[in-house]
């Protein structure tokens, strides 16, 4: 899994207007809990996001080092970088509900 | 017996350990804790967890060039930095010589949402690159349970804790895991389910509002360790553990004596007082006069240009000097020269400990050749009775290893059992002396005896101890039939014998007196016998004569008529009857 970049945004932004969202995956190696968490954030994106959003997945097994940055010690973990404030998240995303809240795409409750 | 073979086939396969390089829990441990394993360091809040931790990780990058990972789940690296910095640990330093590796482990639950399955893999990765960038043997996670609060799901929390032990184990780094102490466990969250190696506790109590720290060894698999709670404390050197069993007692005695300051004292230990490096135990009640003869002690000590240290735990220095000036001791000169050192403090200033750090620090500042603590009795409040044995031991210990010689004086209180209180102390003390009081007759006096002298001859006698303005004297107490006597009663005790040692002298005069008078009339009695019978003889004499002349004329008239008759045997007849005359008178 390399660093890509999600679709430009051009069509009208439902929320958080033409904001661009950079997401962060961290994960340690193809284990299944990472591939599931990918394709998990990915389906979400594609239907809350759409074209608005660029997604950075780091290895720590490559690169361990990067780590410390946004202070990760569960895999998989997303970081919201933007829009700000930051927020973590973590587990393989398929609670898609606590993933929209974890992100305020949806308000709790 | 059977289990013998196999006790000796483990000893010989004994765990490899780590020192911690911590002054006293290496010995407690003996050797450090197990190399290449996990170690669990629980206690409450402001324990010295961190610090003992840290300690480690310095002492293995300094001392054992074992470079170290802190990883820390509470504090910054800063924080920690700065904290240790005023034991003079520069963990700067050590991270720019990759000696030492901080990371800060920082966790926001509220930040944290949690979908679905996850693992703590990213810290092992963390963890994992931190080691391998320094080559790190060392480890130390504080404080783990961190984490409990930070993550919400605590089955996979528990099963990654497992899990990351035993990586520990593999990576075959030596970690040390700090733990908030729990109510009903050694851990709030019972780590100690996973770390089974080695737990050490760590404890702070406060008992009579004094705190004092606690360190026990709770459990080491696979080897010995001392099990007891051994006080310790943080000074300005960092931590230190001070074990009370296990320090050796091989220290050298040297053979030199010390003189008391007074000299009948010296005369019963044996003409020359004592040991050099011994440490000396006086007892008494109060009043007796401890000080007065530790001070006595002290100047003597001084006056012969050794130094003199003065631990006071009830006067202040003023007022010792101020006092033992009214007994002819002037101490404050000797102060001023330096070579005399008051170090005065109320013993419920601060824990046992730190007063025993503090000794400690200011015996290796000083370098004094005598060590006075007066009294010992006063840190009794400062922690109890087991505690004050622990540091009197350590402290004599300390000194003797030092060949500094030591008096102590001990306050026991009048009506407890004179020795009982003491007894425990008295093992390790080379000689006591014993100050009591007797009462009587309306007076109260001090005698002094030597209840023990080690190596050598001492007195077995009490003696009467006196302070008067030219100081302390020992004189010999008055031992007759109705006790000892002391003061007033040693006195009139004296005074009484010196008069009837005089009558009975003036008894003797007089008899001689009368025997002489008896001799003199005795004499005259002689004299007047004697001129009577002179008397008698003279008359005997004249009486002979006269007879003489009689029988001459006699014998001359007798003659005469013979002649006149013209008879021939004059001779015959004239002879005879005078010769009979004179038997006769005989």
């Amino acid at each position: 899994m390399k660093t890509r970049t999600a679709k430009r945004p051009d069509s009208a932004p439902r929320r958080r207007e033409s904001k661009l969202w950079q997401l962060r995956l961290y994960v340690a190696g193809q284990t299944p809990k990472s591939v599931a968490a990918f394709s998990n954030l990915k389906a979400i994106c594609e239907s809350h996001l759409e074209g608005r959003y660029r997604i950075e997945v780091i290895d720590l097994v490559q690169n361990p080092q990067l780590s410390k940055g946004d202070q990760i010690l569960a895999i998989p973990t997303l970081v919201r970088k933007l829009p700000e404030p930051v927020r973590k998240i973590i587990g393989d995303l398929s609670d898609t509900e606590r993933v929209l809240v974890g992100l305020d795409l949806r308000s709790a409750g | 017996m059977k289990r013998r073979p196999s006790k000796s086939a483990s000893r010989t396969r004994r765990l490899p350990k780590c020192p911690t390089g911590i002054q006293g829990l290496d010995e407690i441990t003996r050797g450090g804790l197990p190399r290449g394993r996990p170690t669990l360091v629980c206690g409450g809040a402001g324990c010295g967890k961190t610090l003992l931790a840290a300690e480690f990780l310095v002492h293995g990058a300094v001392r054992f060039g074992e470079p170290g990972v802190f990883m820390s789940f509470e504090e910054t690296a800063a924080e920690i930095t700065s904290n240790v910095s005023s034991l003079g640990f520069d963990l700067a330093d050590l991270v720019r010589r990759r000696k030492l590796a901080l990371d800060h482990v920082h966790l926001e639950r509220s930040e944290i949402h949690e979908t679905g399955e996850y693992d703590l893999e990213a810290l092992f990765v963390r963890l994992n690159y931190a080691i391998d960038s320094i080559g790190a043997k060392r480890v130390v996670l504080d404080t783990l349970e961190a984490l409990f609060a930070g993550l919400p799901n605590e089955a996979i929390l528990r099963a990654e804790l497992r899990r990351l032990f035993r990586w520990l184990k593999d990576k075959g780094v030596t970690a040390v895991i700090t733990a908030e102490r729990g109510r009903e466990q050694l851990t709030r969250h019972g780590l100690e389910e996973y770390v089974s190696d080695c737990v050490i506790l760590l404890d702070h109590r406060v008992d009579d509002q004094i705190a004092t720290r606690h360190l026990r060894v709770v459990k080491y698999r696979g080897a010995l360790h001392g099990t007891n709670e051994f006080p310790f404390l943080i000074g300005d050197d960092g931590l230190s553990v001070s074990p009370i069993s296990s320090l050796g007692l091989n220290h050298r005695a040297p053979g030199g004596r010390i003189s008391t300051g007074i000299p009948r004292l010296d005369a019963m230990l044996g003409g020359r007082g004592f040991f050099r490096g011994s440490s000396i135990l006086l007892t008494g009640t109060p009043g007796t006069g401890k000080t007065s003869v530790a001070a006595c002690f002290a100047q003597a000590a001084a006056q012969r240009g050794e130094r003199v240290l003065f631990f006071s735990f009830e006067e202040s220095p003023n007022q010792i000097m101020r006092n033992m000036r009214s007994i002819g001791l002037r101490l404050e000169q000797l102060v001023a020269d330096g070579s005399f050192r008051f170090h005065a403090a109320r013993p419920t200033l601060c824990g046992l400990e730190l007063h025993l750090a503090t000794m400690f620090k200011e015996v290796i500042a000083f370098k004094p050749a005598v060590v006075i603590v007066d009294p010992i009795t006063s840190l009794l409040v400062a922690g109890t009775d087991f505690e004050t044995k622990g540091m009197v031991t350590r402290m004599l210990d300390f000194l003797k290893s030092k060949q500094i010689t030591s008096l102590v004086t001990s306050l026991t209180h009048s009506g407890h059992a004179l020795q009982q209180s003491e007894s425990a102390m008295s093992s390790l003390m080379d000689a006591w002396l014993l100050l009591q009081d007797v009462t009587g007759n309306g007076e109260r006096n001090r005698v002094l005896y030597v209840l023990k002298a080690r190596g050598m001859a001492h007195s077995n006698q009490v003696r009467e101890f006196l302070i008067s303005s030219r100081g302390i004297d020992l004189v010999d107490a008055y031992i007759g039939p109705s006790g000892v006597l002391t003061g007033a009663s040693r006195v009139a005790q004296a005074a009484r014998e010196r008069a009837e040692a005089l009558t009975s002298q003036q008894d003797s005069a007089g008899r001689k007196r009368a025997l002489e008078r008896k001799r003199e009339l005795l004499e005259q009695q002689v004299a007047a016998l004697r001129s009577d019978y002179e008397q008698e003889a003279g008359e005997l004499r004249r009486i002979d004569e006269q007879v003489g002349t009689r029988t001459d004329l006699l014998t001359a008239e007798q003659t005469e008529l013979a002649r006149l008759r013209q008879a021939d045997a004059i001779g015959k007849a004239a002879r005879s009857p005078r010769r009979s005359g004179a038997n006769s008178r005989r």
